[in-house]
């Protein structure tokens, strides 16, 4: 591997990684809010900006990642080793950050829920989307939402958010969610109920 | 009337001010040097190095100084310093039967390979005070015989261990170790990680827990199977390298405690260990480490674990004399707002007992 | 000192990593925070570092303010209400001096506010974040000292040995008579410690549009409670939940509606009400 050929990282790590972060924090706090994360790098292969934005902003050598096949690419492992030093895992249970692509089939399943002492050993899934808002409307509940949120999430798979409620019945296990499109993204914590 | 709470930054300026002309003290009395104190106040040095996880003699010796002699107050010192700096890896386990032995001792046998080796040691002065130290003046070198680097010093616990009278120690564990200086620390503790806090812990606490072990609070029957000091090799496998090298030496204080035996119909009896050590010369600690260490392994050995040395919990969360030391000293910041409230509430309760007293004596007055 | 302060020349700062921790521990807290920003009162463990502060005096909370602030960020730093008493004026000159950030007094103007033992009176608003020092993160802690079996208990929801505590207050003293850190329910879900706080804000908390983050140092825990959270305190029917009053009203700026602190003002006794929140007082005046 010669790094003169990877896509550069955060330019000012350290600055950058904590405008992110709050950027991150934000749409944390307020499930449903699409965040735009400025500066976010163009990153390897097909990787969103946002995605690589996230990932550069919180993984290290200690939150082995899980990718998904279609990313699993020589110059994407590289660039994530390189600037973040995550190892790269390829069991679901073993990893506590992951990157999907929509549309597959059952997203969550396999991925560390956490347990009833521990609640907070669940893996965060960093979902990719073609878009945040052209997708059907749903009706967003729960802490962080003042009353509700209407959001339109597109190209999600038939079942997701089946999938979903199942996830958030788990409370307080279960994995959290962030959809990233471009150089935005939005958040999904096990806590937000989704109407169906 | 805003004295007590305003003008707060001046004040604190001061008070920083103030702290430092203490530690000068009389400026005709010549300022200590960091050569002094690890020279003269090596075992000061020793103990906060130990209880500051950080091995540097002029670190340690600085933190001292700024402290004016505070250890507790050094060993944080050094602590929060330790915290910023980068952390390369885990060296390879300490040999300490590579060790180049200043004192060696066993209470076990009467000899030992490698001998007795008495040292430097306060074990046998009386404890009169010595007042031709009030004057200064020179002393004569010591008579000391030339160290064997060459030979291994094996350890007595090796020796007992391989007649199967011994239990032999943990296995090596594959994984890294964990880091209670990175993580925290998650209860039940495995032996490794109860070691790092106790290693870690105050000397006095541990010191006092070892000795109410030995006064019945949950009494195991400890021999110094041996205590051992001097220099160490320090190896690390560089991950460019993929094999050992040898970084430095450091020295260290070694205890091994040789306890009442387990066993049972179908295992035949075996005495059992507690393990203590600790940078530069610290006996004290060590032995009061190894009894503890014994105590704690009460459950995985069988016993009734009813007395507090052998309380994990209690234990582990109160060794910490820097978590210790803030959290005692806290009571000094202000607590007026909740001391506001209590006395919102006192006061309320009083007139609804007075009140009820004024009502009874009413209604009897109306009798 | 000036209200308001801007940041400090970086030039001094370079002995110091940006904000005082290191990068590696920074991304360590972020993602305690938002595990625990995840799951609502509920405390993450987290490797907690020394700070050059001691244990109990504010680590947690300056290490999750470590972890989130930057350039752009206004600091506002108070306890018991009040922005220049000794640890508050400690640690804003230490943000000021190791994150090159700006610092004021007023609620209003600030986005980070780290507090011990209030909360702002003047209501908070979205994009604020508010860091709370926290000394016992456990809020069962006095009634069971042992964290296995606290932690135990909250993964059951069993919570009847507080409900108990509360009730035997009541039948001693006619009412509930804890007065601080007056525990409080989020979410439905945990039992959580509002910090030392007086009770009387606690109703300041319950679907504020502001972010709480709480930091324990000592005890290497951090949790939080969402923007538009439920917050309840524990009461009972036949004994709500109700806030401490004074009869007095402040001495400065006659406000009726603040916490008051209470001062001895002469031998004889005397004594004077004054806010705990010296901005909100300030700005009445």
């Amino acid at each position: 591997m010669t790094t003169s050929l990877l896509a550069p990282g955060l330019a000012d790590p350290s600055h950058d990684a904590q405008r992110l972060f709050r950027d991150v924090l934000d749409a944390f706090s307020h499930p449903g809010r699409i965040v735009e994360l400025r500066d976010a790098p163009a990153g390897p292969g097909t990787l969103s900006p946002a995605a690589v934005a996230f990932l550069l902003t919180l993984a290290d050598r200690e939150t082995p990642l899980w990718l998904e096949a279609g990313l699993d690419r020589q110059e994407v492992r590289d660039f994530l080793r390189f600037h973040a030093g995550a190892p790269i895992v390829y069991g679901r249970e073993a990893a506590t950050l992951a990157v999907i692509i929509a549309g597959g089939g059952d997203p969550f399943a396999g991925f560390p829920i956490g347990t009833d002492t521990y609640p907070d050993r669940a893996a965060t899934l960093v979902i990719e989307v073609p878009s945040l808002e052209a997708g059907p409307l749903r009706t967003w509940r729960g802490p962080g939402i003042d009353g509700e949120v209407r959001v339109a999430i597109d190209g999600l798979g038939n079942g997701f958010w089946k999938a979903w409620a199942a996830n958030h019945a788990l409370f307080p296990c279960g994995v959290d969610l962030v959809f990233t499109s471009g150089s935005r993204l939005l958040a999904l914590p096990r806590s937000v109920a989704v109407e169906i | 009337m805003y004295v007590a709470v305003k003008g707060g930054e001046t004040a604190i300026a001061h008070s920083l001010d103030l702290v430092a002309d203490k530690r000068r003290g009389d400026r005709d009395i010549a300022e200590l040097s960091l050569e002094q104190i690890d020279q003269q106040l090596g075992l000061a040095v020793d103990r906060v190095m130990t209880e500051g996880s950080c091995y540097d003699r002029g670190l340690a010796a600085l933190a001292i100084k700024q402290a004016r002699g505070d250890l507790i107050e050094a060993i944080f010192l050094l602590r929060a310093y330790r915290t910023t700096l980068p952390r390369f890896g885990a060296s390879e386990p300490l040999d300490t039967s590579r060790m180049v032995a200043e004192r060696r001792i066993s209470s076990t046998f009467k000899d030992v390979p490698g001998g007795q080796v008495l040292g430097p040691t306060y074990d046998y002065t009386h404890r009169l005070l010595d007042f031709s130290l009030a004057a200064s003046g020179e002393r004569p070198d010591a008579a000391t015989a030339p160290a064997d680097t060459a030979s291994d010093l094996p350890r007595v616990g090796d020796i007992l261990q391989r007649d199967g009278l011994l239990e032999p120690p943990p296995a090596q564990k594959e994984a890294e170790a964990e880091d209670l200086t990175r993580q925290p620390l998650v209860l039940p503790a495995d032996r490794p990680l109860r070691l790092q806090n106790l290693a870690r812990g105050d000397e006095g606490f541990l010191l006092a827990l070892g000795y109410s072990t030995q006064r019945g609070y949950g009494n195991n029957h400890p021999f110094v199977g041996e205590i051992r000091y001097g220099h160490v090799p320090v190896s690390f496998v560089p991950e460019e390298l993929g094999f050992a090298i040898e970084i430095g030496e450091i020295e260290v204080t070694e205890c091994d405690m040789v306890n009442q035996f387990a066993g049972s119909h179908d295992v035949p009896p075996q005495f059992t260990r507690g393990y203590g050590l600790a940078f530069g010369h610290a006996e004290r600690k060590a032995m009061a480490m190894a009894l503890v260490d014994r105590a704690l392994r009460a459950e995985e050995l069988g016993e009734a674990a009813t007395s507090p040395a052998q309380d994990e919990e209690f234990v582990l969360s109160h060794s910490d004399n820097v978590e210790g030391s803030g959290f005692v000293q806290h009571l000094k910041l202000p607590h007026y707002v909740d001391f506001q409230s209590e006395l919102v509430v006192v006061r309320t309760l009083r007139a609804e007992v007075e009140k009820r007293r004024e009502q009874s004596f009413l209604s009897q007055a109306a009798e | 000192m000036p209200d308001t302060m801007p940041p400090a020349d970086a030039d001094q700062n370079g002995a110091y990593n940006y904000a005082y921790l290191d990068e590696q521990t920074k991304r360590m807290i972020r993602r305690a925070i938002l595990k625990a920003v995840a799951v609502p009162g509920y405390q993450v463990p987290f490797g907690g570092r020394e700070m050059p502060l001691p244990y109990g005096w504010g680590t947690g909370g300056i290490q999750v303010t470590a972890a989130i602030i930057g350039r752009d960020d206004t600091l506002k730093v108070i306890d018991q209400g009040a922005d220049d008493t000794t640890n508050a004026v400690s640690i804003r000159r230490f943000f000021a001096k190791v994150a090159e950030v700006a610092t004021t007094t007023h609620t209003a103007e600030a986005t980070i506010i780290q507090t011990r033992h209030r909360v702002p009176e003047t209501p908070l608003t979205d994009g604020q974040i508010l860091v709370f020092q926290v000394p016992i993160p456990e809020p069962l802690r006095m009634l069971e000292p042992r964290e296995t079996e606290t932690r135990t208990l909250h993964a059951l929801s069993e919570y009847g040995v507080m409900q108990v505590s509360l009730y035997e207050s009541i039948a001693r003293h006619g009412r509930i008579a804890k007065t601080y850190n007056y525990p409080v329910m989020v979410n439905g879900r945990y039992i959580m410690s509002p910090s030392p706080i007086p009770k009387f804000d606690n109703p300041k908390l319950d679907r504020s549009p502001a972010l709480q983050l709480y930091g324990a140092g000592r005890e290497k825990r951090i949790y939080a409670v969402p923007p538009h959270t439920q917050v309840k305190s524990l009461d009972f029917d036949d004994h709500p939940f109700e806030i401490e009053t004074w009869s007095e009203c402040c001495a400065l700026c006659g406000s009726t509606e603040s916490f008051l602190d209470e001062m001895i003002v002469d031998d004889a006794g005397k004594r004077l009400f004054v806010c705990s929140d010296t901005d909100y007082c300030e700005s009445r005046r």
